[in-house]
């Protein structure tokens, strides 16, 4: 690459900085929409797996053929139909998430202990209190476990989103590519690493606050 | 005649808190009957035992009086209400659930646990935090346990906060399956003489289900002995279940430690109590020696004013110095007038003089010996 360019040239951070800002904030946006949406419906087919039993094979092999598609591919069948719009980054994007979401929702609400459940259902618990209270608490290590996971892939694919010229960080890795610049592509890079690690840290600190029992218990074992 | 018998099954209704009329259950798929044409009355402010071998069908009738199971037929009445009228989720709330101790929120603090009920039923928030104290007190939890979670207490703390939670919204009945099945016997006999002492207060209505025997007769006031497939193989107060099991399950499921059982049952205060050679503390070995010939006695107790200061023998006084009260060895063990039977015959098998020595505190009350214990055995 370009002789011996310096690994960053602060003037084009400085001039860029509006720019690179607004690319911080769309790439973060797609990927908390992504998995968010990706949450709802996985939460949703999760349901549906642990109520239906013989659903759960199918569905986890859709999400499962969904996640192996590469995401170009993926990006390419979606353009003609949905064009070059957000909707086709999110299309792609959720259905990346699917997968490892489905998964450990699901693991975590089979992992409910049944003397549990049924201690709830004595006492006087019904649906939909049941699950909002007693079940979904008890799943949240482990479904924060699948966000973490889904989040720091989605992250990873926006970057690939930028090639259908959709925004995010990997405009300027991109851009650095195409014009043998090194500044952007390091800027780029960083940002999102910073991006994954700041929304892990921020995942890991919610489980704490959503399931403080679960620390205590570690800690006097 | 007629308001003679219609007055009568009003009276012995007003004092069945749960009545099970013919109730099955056959669970789907299952090809016999979980629990057969059971039909029996637990009687209000009673502790009823449930007690047989595993897979008898105890838990299931249990899950069938609060609903958490349906019967295939037959059908239950709680407090003189066909237990159906209620709605499921409304009944749970009005009857007490301990299980074993896995049953615990383990997301939630002991003192959430606790409230839960009371939560469910919309409490305002002062008045549940006043309830937990309350509970915490009565079934001996520290305040600053209320604030951990399950899994950072011991067996036995998590099993009084499952018997706090289900307290908690003073319901009239208590469901109790093998609450205690999970800890060290030391601390199983401990959390049994709390419940109780706790039921002397409160008198509740008690369902309690266990498959030890020993649990059933210290803890029911009657005793259900099913058989497998849930068939009723006698009720009775434990008293009479062991002295006349009414057939050979019942006699084997007893086991062959009944005679002992039964002398469990007996208190001290219902025996007489003996006196043995006393002697007064300043009494000098002369007189102490003559005083035992005259009794044809090999030992002796220390006694002054009501308390007793220990025990003597011949060899001990023959090498005592000034007088008998050099020579007394303190009592090792003796029992208090509320011990039973066999706790008496345990301390006096395994003393020197085959008695065992019962003081009210301090107060020395007489002896129980040996023979007298085996004969109350015999009777
Ligand atoms: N949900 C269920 N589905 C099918 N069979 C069941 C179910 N629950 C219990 N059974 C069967 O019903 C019978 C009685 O079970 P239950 O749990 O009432 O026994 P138990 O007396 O409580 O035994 P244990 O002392 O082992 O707890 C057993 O044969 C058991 O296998
Ligand atoms: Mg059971």
């Amino acid at each position: 690459m370009g002789g011996n360019q310096p690994w960053v040239r602060w003037e084009w951070i400085a001039d860029n900085r509006g720019q690179i800002w607004d690319q911080t904030v769309e790439h973060l946006q797609l990927t908390l929409i992504a998995v968010g949406i990706g949450f709802v419906l996985a939460l949703g087919l999760s349901l549906l797996g642990i109520r239906f039993r013989r659903l759960y094979p199918a569905i986890t092999s859709v999400a499962g053929i969904l996640y192996t598609i590469p995401s170009l591919a993926l990006f390419a069948f979606f353009v003609p139909i949905t064009g070059l719009s957000k909707t086709t980054a999110e299309i792609g994007l959720v259905s990346y998430t699917l997968l490892i979401l489905i998964r450990n929702i699901t693991a975590g609400l089979d992992a409910v202990p049944p003397s549990v459940r049924e201690a709830a259902r004595g006492l006087g618990y019904r649906q939909p209190r049941l699950f909002w209270e007693v079940e979904l608490p008890l799943a949240v290590p482990s479904i924060i476990a699948g966000l973490r996971i889904a989040t720091v892939t989605v992250i990873g694919l926006v970057t690939v989103t930028s090639i259908i010229s959709l925004g995010g960080l990997g405009l300027f890795i991109l851009d650095g590519l195409r014009r043998d610049f090194l500044t952007p592509l390091v800027v780029g890079t960083v940002l999102t690493i910073a991006l994954a690690a700041t929304l892990d840290a921020a995942l890991l600190v919610a489980e704490r606050r959503l399931a403080p029992s679960n620390r205590t218990a570690r800690a006097s074992r | 005649m007629a308001t003679d018998s219609s007055a009568a099954t009003a009276a012995a209704s007003s004092s069945a808190a749960i009545r099970l009329e013919h109730v099955s259950k056959r669970f789907p798929g299952a090809s016999t009957d979980a629990v057969a044409d059971l039909s029996l009355e637990v009687r209000q402010g009673e502790v009823t035992v449930f007690v047989g071998p595993s897979g008898c069908g105890k838990t299931t009738t249990l899950k069938m009086i609060n609903r958490l199971e349906e019967p295939t037929s037959g059908h239950i009445e709680i407090f003189g209400r066909d237990q159906a009228a209620t709605p499921a989720h409304e009944l749970r709330r009005q009857i007490g659930y301990v299980i074993q101790e896995t049953g615990l929120f383990p997301h939630r603090t002991i003192a959430e646990n606790i409230a839960t009920v009371p939560h469910l039923l919309g409490w305002p928030k002062a008045r549940i935090r006043d309830r937990v104290q309350e509970l915490a007190e009565l079934v001996g939890l520290e305040r600053e346990q209320l604030e951990r979670y399950p899994a950072s207490l011991s067996g036995g703390q998590r099993q009084r906060a499952g018997v706090a939670r289900a307290l908690a919204a003073d319901p009239p009945i208590l469901l109790m399956d093998e609450p205690f099945g999970a800890v060290d016997p030391i601390v199983r006999t401990r959390l049994q003489d709390e419940l109780l002492a706790l039921q002397q207060r409160l008198h509740k209505t008690i369902v309690f289900v266990t498959h030890d025997i020993e649990e059933a007769t210290k803890l029911g006031d009657r005793v259900a002995v099913l058989d497998v497939g849930g068939i009723l193989a006698q009720y009775a107060p434990p008293a009479e279940l062991l002295r006349e099991p009414a057939n050979a399950f019942v006699e084997e499921f007893l086991g062959r430690e009944r005679g002992l059982r039964e002398l469990s049952l007996i208190p001290v205060s219902d025996v007489p109590l003996e006196r043995r050679c006393e002697l007064s503390p300043g009494a000098s070995c002369e007189e102490a020696l003559a005083a035992m010939d005259r009794a044809g006695a090999d030992w002796a107790l220390v006694i002054e004013d009501d308390r007793c200061a220990g025990w003597v023998d011949r060899k001990r006084i023959a090498e005592a110095v000034p007088n008998v009260s050099a020579a007394a060895v303190p009592l090792a063990r003796w029992i208090g007038p509320n011990s039973n039977l066999r706790e008496a015959l345990e301390v006096a098998l395994t003393s020197h003089t085959r008695v065992a020595i019962v003081q009210d505190g301090e107060r020395y009350l007489g002896v129980l010996p040996i023979e007298r214990i085996a004969q109350r055995l015999e009777a």
